[in-house]
């Protein structure tokens, strides 16, 4: 089902034009507050992103490639997402990435999702959902997802810090196992939830995230937006 | 009204579309950048001031990390707030207006939906450098804002902005004699840069000083209405 393919290199590139470059994944509040100043700390935190909230992203994903209902993975995304900010953040992306998808990967389903959803559903969704119109399968929609839930906050804070670049891509270097680990079980989960619901698929969630980013969200000055 | 064709179906989601989901004439969408400083903002504000009695115009802005070009726009009531949109770009304002377009387009299509119909919208860039350039992706046409206390020697170095923006706005023309900046030197180098391209030469502090702005955007909006549908 899930074959190699270069479209995942397309759809994971972090140019690709879907938004994702505005936004930290938390990592400029948690510079601000002084839990990333370094590489040891970057990967701390991308470690915590990733089997929180990137394997309740990645699941969703691998739901959505795998061929499950979206608007109900969409309702599931949002029980998964207890941060309104954050919320809101998802389905602005997710209406950015729509807007790049059906221009790569024109599908019906896309045109579909985004009637239904015209303000955006969540990004993992339609993330899954644009893998399946590019040909890939589950488990490629899970890493994709997995690989943005840490590379987002990495390249952010090679901005944020000024930190070595090449310190930043070791640190996701380092962390490519895991996100082995992470889609695999995301994909796993995805095809359970096809027999048992959609409560089969992750449920993590990073609470300081949420808290942190309800918080950034009212600053005055910042430079992401989240 | 035809009917799609597959090779065009993609474009329905660019820019290249003129019209909007009902069929009527999206608006003009014209892009400001340049410098910090230079003037971007102000220009943005005298152009909403002189032409909002004849046109239903809208800005869009992208600061760097705040939202005080909006604020400013906002407290000096160029326009009404609903009228006036910020995009946050993460720390690479030219991102947001030319690689990775998706939060511009989304935030001029929610005031054409919101406020419309619109016949001009004005995208501001944060303050960048002599490189950052609009996507056409995003804008139909681009204006680039120099100023003359920035240095006479910017004409003359070129670089994108300022050999193939649409109208290369050279501003506070007041101030060339206080910076010894040699006015006629500075036409010669654009000319030399852009061909035929025009250069307008302002000075915002002057009673009408966005003049020459205001009528080439007039000439632009002119030409758009008179090709799209």
């Amino acid at each position: 089902m899930s074959t190699l393919s270069a479209a995942l290199l397309v759809l994971a590139d972090g140019r690709f034009p879907a938004g994702g470059h505005a936004h930290s994944g938390g990592a400029e509040a948690a510079v601000k507050a002084g839990r990333i100043t370094d590489g040891a700390s970057l990967e701390s935190f991308c470690r915590g992103r990733l089997h929180t909230a990137g394997l309740t992203a990645a699941g969703l994903a691998a739901a959505a490639a795998a061929g499950l209902d979206p608007l109900g993975l969409d309702a599931a995304a949002d029980a998964r997402t207890p941060s309104p900010a954050l919320r809101a953040a998802a389905r602005r992306l997710g209406r950015q990435l729509t807007r790049a998808a059906r221009a790569a990967w024109p599908s019906p389903d896309l045109d579909a999702l985004a009637a239904a959803r015209p303000r955006g559903a969540h990004q993992p969704v339609v993330l899954g959902l644009v893998a399946r119109a590019a040909g890939l399968g589950p488990l490629a929609a899970a890493y994709a997802a997995a690989y943005e839930a840490v590379s987002g906050p990495a390249t952010a804070v090679v901005r944020l810090l000024s930190l070595d670049p090449f310190e930043a891509t070791a640190v996701l270097a380092r962390l490519a196992p895991e996100m082995d680990d992470v889609a695999a079980r995301a994909a796993e989960a995805a095809l359970r939830a096809f027999d048992e619901g959609l409560d089969a698929l992750p449920a993590g969630s990073a609470p300081l995230l949420d808290i942190t980013a309800e918080q950034h969200a009212a600053w005055p000055v910042r430079l992401f937006a989240t | 009204m035809h009917l799609d064709h597959p090779d065009t179906y993609p474009h329905r989601h660019t820019y290249s579309a003129p019209t909007r989901p009902d069929g009527t004439r999206r608006a003009l969408r014209i892009g400001l950048g340049g410098p910090v400083g230079s003037g971007k903002t102000a220009t943005v504000a005298a152009l909403c001031r002189t032409l909002r009695d004849e046109l239903s115009i809208a800005v869009v802005t992208n600061d760097i990390y705040t939202r005080e070009d909006a604020e400013f726009l906002l407290r000096e009531a160029v326009l009404p707030p609903e009228r006036i949109t910020a995009v946050e770009t993460g720390a690479c304002p030219h991102t947001a207006i030319r690689d990775d377009i998706s939060a511009n387009l989304e935030a001029v299509e929610d005031l054409e939906e919101a406020t419309g119909p619109l016949d001009l919208v004005l995208v501001e860039s944060g303050g960048d450098n002599l490189t950052a350039t609009f996507s056409k992706g995003l804008v139909d046409a681009q204006i680039f804002v120099i100023d003359v206390a920035g240095g006479d020697d910017i004409p003359r170095k070129g670089g994108p902005g300022v050999t193939t923006a649409d109208l290369l706005v050279v501003n506070k023309t007041d101030l060339a004699p206080y910076v010894g900046v040699d006015l006629a030197g500075m036409a010669r180098d654009a000319k030399a840069q852009r061909g035929e391209l025009p250069v307008a030469f302002t000075s915002l502090a002057a009673e009408d000083g966005v003049a020459p702005v205001r009528d080439w955007v007039r000439e632009r909006l002119a030409a758009w209405t008179a090709t799209a549908p």
